[in-house]
């Protein structure tokens, strides 16, 4: 089986979150959240509280594979880039690498042009992340299970336990 | 696949609910929905035609507690079940860690479910999963109806992996959280596995 689960470590989600709140400042966006493909949100930055984050990541990877099936279709490999306008706020939408996706929501005070050129340099700084992610967890991976492993010790009480 | 955070101490799983046209898998959703505490859930999402038909899919995040400290957290989708869907379907099993499979029991949905099972195959493996490998549970449901085919019957042609089964009546709540109980298990218990 296929065993790509994604990882994160307090070190790495620090330097991540760090570059969300960079990118929110000098793009000048309400909020801006980083997901996986799969539809997981995996950071987020600016004014969340109002904001569903969660069915957010959903819909935005929902959108991200239906276009991709798209370009797929047409002989593009991939469709980067997606923005969507409304009235008031917008949305870009990019990808991170092979599989995140970084979602910048912004109005009136900032700019399309802004968010782009903001977009494409936080995207180099977190690809090199993430590819330090995986290569993290592929050496953990073949060390051994990590000490502090939560899954060690779970017994079927422990899933009991969730549904009661 | 899972994603697994040490900072902010979670595990998020996706579970899809899988089967043929009008089964029931939406309805598995929205019993689950009301019947999970406000604090438990996040909104279900219906992407949903005017006939309220999955068009693209359900969603329901659930967090439903801890385990070793770390807050579990269960994403549910559905996929669309109408035959011509088959693009959407395929995109919705990327990166999932469990499949519900749901089977309708009236005779004349035989078929149907035989061919969903086959379509789940191929696209499952079309993202490098084996479905004799994948965390999976099989509902039986639809048990309330009166022309339904014995589970001793849809056993050899649902499930020839023999996962666990359950019967259900879905609107009612039979058998739903006894599914999504034995799924998660499945899941972490494969989680455990590789960490």
């Amino acid at each position: 089986m296929v065993t790509s689960d994604l990882v994160m470590y307090e070190e790495e989600f620090k330097r991540i979150d760090d570059e969300l709140q960079n990118l929110r400042a000098q793009a000048n966006a309400s909020v801006v959240f980083l997901v996986d493909k799969n539809g997981q949100l995996i950071a987020s930055a600016g004014d969340t509280q109002d904001v569903d984050t969660t069915s957010l990541a959903s819909l935005t990877a929902g959108n991200i594979a239906a276009t991709g099936g798209i370009a797929k279709l047409l002989g593009e490999e991939e469709f980067t880039i997606l923005f969507h306008e409304g009235a008031k706020d917008n949305i870009n939408i990019s990808l991170v690498g092979s599989r995140v996706i970084l979602a910048v929501i912004f109005d009136s005070r900032s700019s399309i042009g802004l968010v782009r050129l903001r977009v494409k340099k936080a995207t180099e700084t977190l690809a090199r992340i993430f590819d330090e992610i995986a290569g993290k967890a592929q050496s953990e991976r073949t060390a051994g299970k990590g000490e502090e492993s939560p899954f060690s010790e779970i017994s079927d009480d422990d899933i009991d336990s969730l549904f009661r | 696949m899972s994603f697994i955070n040490y900072s902010s101490k979670e595990i998020n799983c996706k579970i899809v609910y899988y089967g043929p046209g009008l089964c029931g898998k939406t309805a598995n959703l929205q019993f689950i929905y009301n019947k999970t505490g406000e604090d438990q859930k996040g909104k279900l999402i219906s992407l949903a035609t005017e006939t309220e038909r999955t068009l693209f899919f359900d969603f329901l995040p659930l967090a439903l507690g801890d385990i070793k400290g770390f807050k579990v957290r269960f994403h549910l989708y559905t996929v669309p079940g109408q035959v011509f869907y088959a693009a959407s379907r395929k995109l919705i099993l990327k990166g999932c860690d469990g499949i519900v499979f749901v089977a309708d029991s009236q005779i004349e949905r035989a078929e149907a479910n035989v061919e969903s099972l086959d379509d789940l195959k191929i696209n499952l493996e079309e993202h490098g999963f084996d479905m004799n490998v994948i965390p999976m549970t099989i509902q039986y449901n639809k048990r309330d109806l009166p022309n339904i085919m014995p589970v001793s019957e849809m056993e050899p042609m649902v499930n020839p992996r023999k996962v666990p089964a359950f019967e259900a009546i879905a609107p009612k709540g039979t058998g739903v959280f006894e599914t999504l109980k034995d799924v998660a298990r499945q899941v972490i218990f494969e989680l455990k596995k590789n960490y």
